[in-house]
């Protein structure tokens, strides 16, 4: 652990620190967007438009290395397909119910489907393993100042609208009736959570994403007694997951993003378990009581 | 002439080239007790939606106190028949009743949506509950979440949608004990695919499914409804009345005064 913090103070590694700050920022999104994505059950529509990116990335690797878009950067074309996957997923999911998971399964398949294509005739060498597994080595200054600027925006949001968000993901329904516009509140979070995935695959990779938005905002929903408590605990753990992701990979020289997610995924699957015995017990201490009061009726 | 705080004019709706509702003409007075009723499938969950505007009539008009339902949402308390809920969503009783307040943009609940929760509990005697996970509740401590949720608006109209499902019978005659209190001061609407019986505390009862003129699609027709001997006692707290639906009343049967009423049954 010293030698991790001798590193990351240490100017020969400029990575190490902007992996941290990284962390550091995207934590905001893993915890209060990621709050809201599991909340909402939206992961699975986010997880689709995640592996849609790949696409995007192999179609900008080819249009920058065949000189045909030579300003077209990879992160450009990750938020193409993104918000392109974010619609269409959006759009039937709002209005053909009945064929959601048919197409959310297509734009997943299709999106990884055409980036491995364009990688494969990318002129020179093209490993997509970094953009699939996160690189911190890879972590640029600008994706830290968009990650800032998408976290503000995620924050801001969430502050001004909360009563609007909270409502519409407990009861979608009701909240029409109180005359929300339930279908803009989710097809906004839908863009957000696209152009987030974009951003944070830098540093857990496309693969891992989903679990960053689920596994630290799961965690939290066993806790927090309402939405603003999950988010503020998803947030945290968040932090706690992925500084101590980057300090465990970075000392064992292992890939961090993997390391944050078996982190996160633990932590996970141990809060999930400690409820489950304690529910057990719960119920089996409460049992004869509870049966008496459901089942007689008082006839007055 | 008493006022009217819901009226159908005509209304027909299709989703598509399926048509559901035709010929739907029926108004509820101000401080009504109403079941609306009709079998599973027979277009009482279109008649809710459009009462809600969560859908538009292709023909015909709705209003509510004189207004567009859209523009009457502030008058109406809704209940759904369970809120489409995650059980594992992390909040209060009294947060599940504040939202009964929300507004469209509004950021803030003040001390008056604060005051209207805090009411709208003690009333469906849920107060105690208030700190409590909503998800730790039982089904009829839920409901009457919903119910207070629906009251902290100060609905004029309150709608109910199958309120006692899956409700076991003290939880029942309970919630009927509380819209006891509010009949008269509030139009009240329970929606039901309980045929049979519905709470003597019932002013009229309209039955969604009859055929349509043409046939195509269901209407709304107006039943009579009498008080029986013996009745189930689990039902309503026993307070029952049965409903006739081989009798079909005129449409401005509850306008007209008893005795012509009654001719036009008889004839």
């Amino acid at each position: 652990m010293d030698s991790f913090i001798e590193a990351l103070f240490n100017p020969a590694f400029p990575f190490l620190r902007n992996a941290f700050i990284a962390g550091i920022l995207s934590s905001v999104l893993f915890g209060v967007l990621g709050a809201v994505v599991t909340v909402k059950r939206i992961a699975g529509l986010a997880g689709a438009i995640s592996h849609a990116v790949l696409g995007g990335i192999g179609m900008a690797l080819y249009l920058s290395a065949t000189k045909l878009v030579p300003w077209m950067s990879p992160i450009l074309g990750a938020i193409i397909f993104a918000l392109l996957a974010a619609i269409i997923i959006g759009l039937v999911s709002l209005k053909a119910k009945q064929r959601e998971d048919t197409v959310i399964n297509a734009v997943w398949a299709i999106g990884m489907s055409i980036g491995v294509l364009f990688m494969a005739k990318t002129p020179g060498y093209t490993d997509p393993t970094s953009y699939l597994f996160g690189n911190i080595l890879l972590i640029s200054t600008r994706d830290l100042v968009l990650l800032a600027i998408l976290d503000a925006i995620v924050v801001f949001l969430t502050w001004r609208f909360y009563p609007q968000l909270e409502a519409s993901s407990f009861d979608d329904e009701f909240s029409r009736v109180r005359g929300i516009r339930t279908d803009v509140v989710f097809l906004i979070l839908l863009s957000i959570t696209a152009i987030a995935v974009v951003l944070l695959q830098t540093f857990v990779g496309i693969v891992m994403v989903i679990a960053m938005l689920t596994l630290p905002a799961g965690t939290a929903g066993y806790l927090a007694r309402n939405l603003a408590g999950m988010m503020a605990l998803s947030w945290l753990f968040a932090t706690v997951f992925s500084v101590s992701g980057l300090m465990v990979g970075w000392t064992l020289d292992i890939p961090v993003g993997a390391t944050v997610v078996v982190i996160a995924g633990a932590v996970f699957l141990g809060s999930a378990g400690a409820r489950l015995i304690r529910n057990h017990v719960v119920k089996r201490n409460n049992r004869p009581t509870q049966q008496i009061s459901a089942k007689e009726p008082r006839i007055s | 002439m008493q006022k009217v705080a819901l009226r159908f004019n005509e209304v027909a709706f299709s989703y598509g080239n399926l048509a559901v509702l035709e010929d739907v003409s029926f108004h509820i007075h101000v401080g009504e007790f109403i079941a609306l009723v009709g079998p599973n499938g027979s277009g009482k969950t279109t008649v809710l939606k459009l009462i809600l505007g969560l859908e538009q009539p292709n023909q015909g008009t709705i209003e509510i106190f004189e207004e567009n339902p859209r523009k009457a949402r502030d008058l109406i308390g809704y209940v759904p028949q369970h809120a489409s809920y995650d059980p594992t969503f992390p909040i209060s009783v009294q947060e599940v009743v504040r939202m009964g307040r929300l507004l469209p943009r509004s950021r803030h609940y003040n001390a008056a949506d604060v005051k209207a929760a805090q009411e709208a509990m003690e009333q469906m005697e849920i107060a105690d509950l208030s700190q409590r996970a909503y998800s730790a509740l039982s089904g009829g401590q839920r409901r009457r979440v919903l119910v207070a949720r629906a009251l902290a608006a100060n609905p004029q109209l309150l709608i109910l949608d199958e309120p006692t499902a899956n409700m076991d019978a003290e939880s029942e005659s309970r919630l009927f004990r509380s819209l006891g209190t509010l009949k008269r001061s509030t139009t009240i609407l329970i929606v039901t695919h309980d045929m049979g019986f519905v709470s003597s505390l019932t002013d009229r009862v309209l039955c969604v499914g009859d055929r349509s003129h043409s046939g195509r699609a269901r209407t709304v027709v107006q039943h009579r409804a009498e008080p029986v001997e013996n009745p189930p006692p689990d039902f309503f707290g026993g307070e029952v009345l049965k409903v006739l639906h081989e009798i079909t009343l005129p449409e401005d049967a509850c306008c007209a005064d008893e005795h012509h009423a009654e001719e036009n049954h008889h004839g």
